[in-house]
């Protein structure tokens, strides 16, 4: 006897509803020929519940990738790469603790979000497994269209896929941070001044993170191709800072000390360096250890928003058209 | 189920849909087609992902145009291509759609459960879906689109892809689908065969217009045909002739052989004629004995809906 031959009136339970759920009420409860004709109804029983609608599926679309982006929910083989490197951010940042508790010094050597901009090569990787894992698959495999089909808006995709993303990317960030800011209290550190610093240096990852999450997820969606994609990536988030420095380099020593700080503009990572020296009280690793002018400041920050502005633009133009 | 009237979509080269006027009751609807007939295209208005240039429709007594949303929250749809992730498995995959679709996680499990058993998916739903067959993939796309107990299930090619027995259980489960599970179904497909065995009710397009739309039983049973075979004898060196006249003399109405050139081989010694009622039967076998011609065989041909096809190409020609 196959399992479908189960009497409809053993599995005629309504599936339970969660308590306080928000969702309509589901339309249309009567359909004709259902669970009226025992012998017709071989075991198969509707759903009568909750249907929670957009707000619901944005959010369970946004778990999911976030857990996805740390190999949770996939094969054992795709948790290797994130806990790698997750491990690898992270362990630096105890052993910078244990060396200030070991020393008695009254300060950690790295600023918090110094220490950020420190781990750039290492998070670059992590961001380019992670983006196109959560943009590009959906593509290839052609997945899209599942989602579309369904009550969720393509902006209602891009919303949920690009916070996830960029929720990834502060966690990957953030922690070494909180460690950092454990082990100070613990060495008894002034406890105003960590606190401070280290929520300043929460800010810089959300800012970080915010904006990194933007440039990879918009090169991911680009590509169907997951190895084009973490090409890409990685090029982006490297190429344009070495040359950057490089080019601050040779304005330091060409003694235009200026220019130092209006190139820094245009680069993802200086400009966040310039952008945590300026306003988050950290050092910046511009030659010199140049701070920005109250001017070149407030273009960091303007040149920030349109960038998040321009790429969270682009990614939404990128699924205006795409699946189905 | 869906009210369609005068749709038209134009993009900027081609016209995919022409001022098609059609309504679908519940039940299983094979909707036919040529590739490039505009099916797809007639999915995504009625998704409502696709503003129609022109006209209206309405799912479930929604407006397509702007109740989208609410639309697809009680339909289903099928894609025609591969759209499974190879490396989650199918009981993962399809409980993650139905969260999307807007269950709670417990309840998207329980259906998941439930629906992958429906479609008939048992122990390997657990593995990836990469290492899926065919036929299996094609199983779990039909359960996320029932996951959700949808109203109406679009199915765009189900079939495609698959060999034989597939392709039948495939049909078989479509069925099922709405006698067992009460979900009205709308089927595309190009092979008009599979859907005269699914289908309540054939709609057929062409080139974005309405060729056809009525039951599956008006388009294969009123017009079928009783072939009949027999024997030559001494008396009779050509029976066949002799019959097809002795009919005509009995009141029946024996289709003309046609051009000698025309006739499909084996055919010539074939005599076809109208099936109007039962007495047709007697009418043939009286008519054989009485000549004293030996009978073959006598069968009954069902129209394929395919002829719809040829039918108007030939008017075309005309």
């Amino acid at each position: 006897m196959s399992p479908d031959r189960t009497p409809a009136h053993a599995a005629q339970a309504p599936a339970p509803a969660p308590p306080g759920s928000a969702g309509p009420a589901p339309a249309g409860g009567g359909r004709p020929g259902r669970g009226q004709d025992v012998i017709h109804n071989i075991g198969y029983r509707g759903y009568e519940g909750p249907r929670l609608g957009r707000s619901y599926a944005r959010r369970a679309l946004f778990s999911q990738t976030l857990r996805g982006a740390y190999g949770l929910g996939r094969s054992a083989k795709s948790k290797v790469l994130p806990m790698l490197l997750f491990a690898a951010v992270s362990v630096p940042a105890a052993i910078v603790v244990a060396v200030s508790v070991v020393a008695k010094s009254d300060d950690l050597p790295v600023g918090y979000s110094e220490y950020v901009l420190m781990m750039q090569p290492l998070i670059g990787i992590y961001l380019a497994a992670a983006a196109p894992q959560a943009f590009s698959l959906d593509l290839r495999f052609k997945t899209t269209p599942l989602y579309f089909s369904r009550p969720m808006e393509r902006g209602d995709y891009v919303a949920a896929k690009f916070a996830a993303l960029a929720a990834a990317l502060f966690v990957f960030t953030a922690v070494p941070v909180l460690i950092m800011y454990a082990g100070a209290l613990l060495a008894k550190l002034g406890f105003a001044d960590q606190s401070g610093a280290a929520a300043q240096g929460l800010v810089f990852c959300v800012l970080f993170a915010l904006l990194h999450a933007a440039i990879a997820a918009w090169i991911a969606a680009l590509t169907p191709r997951r190895g084009f994609g973490i090409a890409a990536i990685i090029v982006a988030v490297t190429v344009p800072f070495f040359l950057i420095t490089a080019l601050q380099g040779i304005a330091w020593t060409s003694d235009s000390r200026e220019a130092v700080g209006w190139l820094g503009v245009a680069s993802p990572g200086t400009l966040l360096d310039g952008i945590q020296s300026r306003f988050l009280g950290g050092t910046s690793q511009f030659p010199g250890g140049q701070d920005l002018t109250g001017a070149q400041g407030a273009v960091y920050l303007v040149v920030l928003a349109a960038l998040l502005a321009c790429f969270y633009a682009l990614l939404q133009r990128r699924y205006r058209k795409a699946g189905l | 189920m869906i009210a369609i009237e005068s749709l038209s979509k134009r993009y900027p080269r081609v016209t995919a849909l022409d001022r098609l006027t059609v309504g679908v009751e519940p039940g299983v609807t094979g909707l036919v087609g040529a590739n490039g007939a505009g099916k797809s295209t007639l999915i995504k208005i009625l998704l409502g992902l696709a503003p129609a240039t022109e006209g209206t429709a309405s799912v479930l007594g929604m407006d397509v145009a702007t109740q989208g949303g609410a639309i697809r929250e009680r339909v289903g749809y099928m894609p025609e291509h591969d759209c499974l992730p190879p490396d989650v498995s199918a009981t993962e995959f399809v409980v993650h759609m139905a969260r999307m679709s807007g269950l709670p996680t417990t309840a998207a499990r329980e259906r998941t459960a439930d629906t992958l058993r429906h479609v008939g998916l048992y122990e390997e739903r657990y593995r990836p879906m990469g290492g899926y067959s065919t036929g299996m993939k094609q199983r779990v796309k039909l359960a996320q689109a029932l996951v959700h107990d949808p109203r109406l299930v679009l199915l765009d090619e189900p079939t495609n892809g698959l060999d034989p027995v597939g392709r039948d259980e495939m049909l078989g489960l479509i069925r099922r689908v709405h006698t067992d599970f009460g979900i009205s179904v709308l089927v595309t497909s190009h092979l008009l065969g599979e859907l005269e065995r699914t289908s309540d009710h054939i709609v057929v397009i062409d080139g974005g217009k309405l060729l056809r739309s009525s039951t599956t039983a008006d388009f294969t049973q009123r017009t079928a045909v009783l072939a009949v075979e027999v024997t030559d004898t001494d008396a009779h060196p050509d029976g066949t002739a002799a019959l097809r006249e002795a009919l005509r003399q009995a009141g029946c109405t024996p289709h003309d052989p046609g051009p000698a050139g025309a006739v499909a081989p084996g055919a010539g010694h074939l005599v076809t004629l109208d099936l109007a009622d039962e007495s047709v039967y007697d009418t043939v076998r009286d008519t054989a004995a009485h000549l004293g011609l030996g009978l073959v065989r006598m069968e009954q041909r069902r129209h394929q809906i395919s002829e719809v096809f040829t039918e108007r190409s030939a008017g075309d020609v005309a």
